[in-house]
């Protein structure tokens, strides 16, 4: 079914759709291929990205404990390694080339097709239309085909895994030379030409999402629907798409300049070089001028990744607290000042690489600056839930556990900030543990609470609350105890991307905990598998919902009906009357006023 | 084979903790739900507390589990100076991590749901909003100040007595070059590197090459007391002088000359003695991925006293009479008096 084919009756959402024919919701057969695959149907598309997303989470994971097996017990040969991997593994042992691809596919899979688009393009989907109580996206053909850029990028990305030469492994931020020569290593061969291809089509896949959510956000909201009116979900998924539309545009010409640089003899990315018994021709080119297009994208990446989850940790916290968030406005302001400062840090990933002394110090100014509407936004959660009625459901532990890590992860990104810290601590394990804690698991935390909470809307049925519980316990507690060590480690020196250390004298005492970390990631990894089990399963056994508001909310997408068709609402969209946080007494025994409720007399808007 | 028993296994596992999940389900539904789902509310408030309170227990046991595995004390003057700002930015993130942490959890316990409690409702407070904007940005404030003091001390200019060594990386290994009798580093030109007797590709029509003196055991030895520049290149893809004892590093990347400079303090000797291991040495750690070899991409600085030092420069020779050793005594004489002793690398493209 086409998107023109919902009849829009309520007012303000009208424009844009000119033909129309039936409701969404109408007891009208669809094609299978339709509804399920080239769907145009935002919820669709949405669940299309998680289920996409988990996979490629499910092969990431995989690799980082396929890595993880080498890194703790370097002198253990592993007979299912070989098996699963072949020729990169006789013996049971990792061979150093396939150990560096893994690596770079680890980074990539999971910042890239997990994290963005795995997280965004799901929530993003789902929830924008929903909150902001639109029928679908503003173009809803746009939105399948981001997906399917995605599906395609996807496709070459897993061919890249079994080309002869095997993935990219340069790391996965794949700096030239490196990464530019065929000689310089086995995974610069075809294998990178697949990643620069797959990057591209993702980059086309993700601004084609991003200009949709824009343009939805800012045109198709419901009346009432002001600005100020939104969830704080919906802003931040909003300024991400902001950060990605501005951004990933300059990580395209980053690669495309790269595929030349391989390619076409050109030589942006290379000057002086000699490899492979021969000193090549190019001259002039800079190696440090890839750093800065791929971090002017690499940085606010790295906010693109964090911001959903905190829209969906605010979203969640409240409810689950019984109170308004604390300090909406502040919390808009904050991520607005979030928003433009990560386009004025990307250079703090590059301190030591003989960039001038004093353009680093702006940068370390302008990257300890963000720390401020961060803590901003650490405060307000915390006086979100003081006082409130804390309902422990897995949603809230996963919001509670964003905070956590959040703090944690944050803190450390102090010492990393500052230029004359970082000088030591670069590329050591200091770094690992900061942006996984960060960015990996506090994001990841943040996803987790989307879906235990929006599952319901998703599916119309629950998640087993049991493996949840059983699910954060674990990955909480695994998470410090994995990255918690790492920052020791770190600050002893030890540099990350190493395959081995044994040979060194000042890092191989660390050789035990390394297996500790390696048996405790082995063990997360299982708890993951234990959610998406619990996720598929409980897709079409869980427990039905019987309301259409099982939490007690007061966003838009819990007055849609318990399973929404194509068009979300029977009948008008609703009408937007309050903030999206009224959990106060609705005169009546309930807690909360959900946002179609009139103001009653007497009453002040927030 | 017995990776398919290996997966049934745990999807058989799953299945059976998920049936586990069910019946609880099920069980709360019967024995009512509000008062099972009080009741775990409780149990999870009473364990993020548990959580914590073990988190607290955990973070000691790390510290002393690792108190004698760190690096030992900074062997240069600015790592002392790095030190003292890592325990101070240490001190002012733990402080706001405990606080921060403790008052998550602790409102966790205090505010599990209570049929008895209503919520207090709280929208905003701009006092609190600047309270707590303020406060984090003067504490920033004070961090770049530290930080940037110390940057620049870090990456000024080496002073002019410094001793010049090129430090050049390529994979996997380095290549330390000291500038010889004259004291200045001859010109070098990519396109002369020949792997058999020119690895840096010295430019022999360049007098100041020929008493280049070039290791390639990836050895380095300084003096202690004296300042050390080193001139950072790479032959082919980036790679990173990783000073791990010295708390610095740079990277060394092709087309582009980068410099670092510190004044070593405490010899090898002296660490051996220091650290109690009798096999310490300082290590140059390759601290960018440079390709498959990256993690034994190793260097080694050897810190002695100005006689050690002496007498082990008398008993190298130029790379030029080792290289043609036919040629050797052809090698142009180089006038010791040409050669000032100042730091001089601009023969070298900087930029």
């Amino acid at each position: 079914m086409n998107n023109e084919a919902i009849i829009i009756e309520g007012p303000q959402v009208a424009h844009g759709h000119t033909a129309a024919d039936h409701h969404g919701h109408e007891h009208h057969e669809q094609h299978f291929i339709w509804k399920y695959i080239f769907s145009q149907d935002h919820k669709m598309i949405s669940k299309q990205f998680l289920i996409t997303g988990i996979i490629w989470a499910i092969i990431g994971a995989l690799f980082s404990v396929l890595f993880r097996f080498q890194l703790g017990f370097p002198d253990t040969n592993f007979p299912f390694m070989e098996s699963l991997l072949g020729e990169w593994a006789k013996g049971g042992k990792l061979s150093p080339e396939f150990y560096y691809a893994l690596v770079t596919m680890h980074g990539t899979i999971l910042v890239f097709f997990v994290l963005t688009a795995g997280l965004s393009g799901t929530f993003a989907n789902l929830l924008i239309p929903l909150q902001i109580g639109a029928r679908d996206m503003a173009s809803p053909f746009m939105n399948m085909l981001s997906y399917w850029f995605f599906f395609a990028a996807s496709v070459i990305m897993l061919i890249s895994l079994f080309v002869e030469t095997g993935p990219a492994s340069g790391g996965w931020t794949t700096y030239p030379p490196l990464s530019a020569l065929k000689e310089a290593s086995l995974g610069s061969g075809v294998g990178m030409d697949l990643w620069l291809m797959g990057m591209a089509l993702f980059v086309v896949s993700s601004l084609l999402g991003g200009l949709n959510y824009i343009s939805t956000v800012l045109n198709m909201r419901t009346k009432g629907m002001t600005l100020t009116r939104m969830p704080l979900t919906i802003w931040a998924l909003f300024f991400t798409a902001v950060l990605g539309v501005l951004s990933f545009p300059v990580l395209f010409s980053g690669v495309i300049l790269l595929i030349f640089d391989r390619n076409l003899g050109t030589s942006f990315y290379l000057s002086e070089i000699f490899i492979g018994g021969k000193a090549l021709p190019h001259i002039g080119g800079s190696a440090i001028l890839y750093q800065h297009l791929f971090w002017f994208l690499g940085h606010p990446e790295v906010y693109i990744i964090m911001l959903p989850g905190m829209g969906m940790a605010s979203e969640v916290l409240s409810t689950n607290s019984r109170k308004p968030i604390f300090g909406y406005f502040a919390m808009i302001i904050s991520l607005i000042g979030i928003t433009l400062l990560a386009f004025l840090v990307w250079a703090h990933h590059m301190f030591v690489t003989g960039m001038s002394p004093f353009l680093g110090s702006i940068f370390v100014l302008l990257t300890l600056l963000i720390a401020v509407p961060s803590a901003v936004k650490v405060f307000n959660w915390i006086t979100t839930i003081w006082r409130g009625n804390l309902r422990f459901n897995p949603a809230m532990l996963f919001a509670l556990g964003f905070v956590s890590l959040f703090i944690s992860g944050g803190l450390t990104g102090l010492f990393l900030g500052n230029s004359a810290l970082d000088i030591h601590l670069h590329d050591t394990y200091f770094v690992i543990a900061h942006f996984h804690i960060v960015m990996g698991v506090s994001a990841f935390f943040g996803m987790f609470a989307g879906v235990y909470h929006w599952f319901p809307k998703m599916f119309g049925r629950y998640m087993n609350n049991t493996l949840g519980y059983i699910h954060f316990f674990i990955t909480f507690i695994g998470a410090y105890l994995i990255f918690w060590p790492m920052h020791y480690e770190g600050i002893a020196g030890m540099p990350r991307r190493y395959y081995d250390f044994s040979a060194w004298e000042s890092f191989k005492q660390f050789q035990s905990i390394n297996g500790f970390i390696s048996i405790v990631a082995l063990v997360v990894f299982l708890v993951q598998l234990l959610f998406v089990f619990n996720y598929i399963v409980s897709m079409y056994k869980g427990r039905k919902l019987t309301t259409q508001n099982p939490w007690g909310s007061t966003t838009l997408e819990w007055t849609t009906p318990i399973n929404p068709g194509h068009g979300n609402w029977e009948g008008d969209v609703p009408e937007v009357h309050r903030w999206p946080y009224d959990y106060k007494d609705n005169g009546e025994g309930g807690d909360f006023i959900p946002q179609t409720t009139p103001l009653r007399p007497g009453e002040e808007s927030h | 084979m017995s990776g398919f028993i290996m997966i049934s296994l745990i999807i058989l596992v799953f299945v059976i903790i998920y049936q586990i999940g069910k019946a609880s389900e099920y069980a709360a539904i019967l024995r009512g739900e509000k008062k099972v789902n009080a009741q775990v509310n409780r149990a999870i408030a009473f364990l993020l507390v548990a959580m914590f309170v073990l988190g607290l227990w955990g973070i000691w046991e790390c510290h002393n589990y690792f108190k004698d595995m760190m690096l030992p004390v900074a062997a240069c003057k600015t790592g002392e100076r790095y030190d003292a700002m890592f325990n101070t930015t240490l001190v002012v993130t733990g402080i706001v991590f405990l606080l921060t942490q403790a008052i998550l959890f602790w409102f966790c316990f205090k505010y599990q749901a209570s049929d008895k409690r209503t919520t207090y409702f709280f929208a905003h407070s701009n006092k609190l909003e600047l309270i707590w904007t303020t406060i984090p940005a003067i504490a920033m404030a004070v961090l770049v100040g530290i930080g940037l003091r110390n940057w620049y001390e870090v990456t000024s200019p080496a002073p002019a007595e410094a001793t010049v060594i090129e430090i050049v990386g390529k994979q996997f290994n380095w290549l330390i070059r000291y500038p010889g009798k004259d004291n200045e580093l001859g010109k070098r030109d990519f396109r002369k590197i020949n792997d058999a007797n020119n690895v840096l590709g010295l430019d022999w029509s360049d007098p100041h090459n020929s008493d280049d003196i070039i290791a390639q055991n990836g050895e380095m030895h300084v003096v202690v007391g004296k300042p050390v520049k080193l001139v950072i290149g790479s032959r082919d893809v980036i790679h990173d002088v990783g000073l791990p004892h010295f708390r610095m590093k740079m990277d060394a990347v092709p087309g582009i000359t980068t410099t670092l400079w510190f004044t070593p303090t405490i010899t090898s000797d002296s660490m051996k003695i220091i650290t109690k291991n009798p096999n310490f040495v300082y290590e140059i750690a390759c601290d960018q991925l440079c390709g498959k070899g990256h993690y034994a991409m190793r260097g080694t600085i050897i810190v002695e006293t100005q006689a050690q030092y002496d007498k082990w420069m008398a008993s190298q020779s130029s790379y030029y009479a080792t290289a043609n050793p036919a040629a050797a005594p052809a090698a142009p004489a180089v006038d010791a008096k040409d050669a000032p002793a100042a730091d001089t690398t601009k023969v070298i493209s900087m930029k």
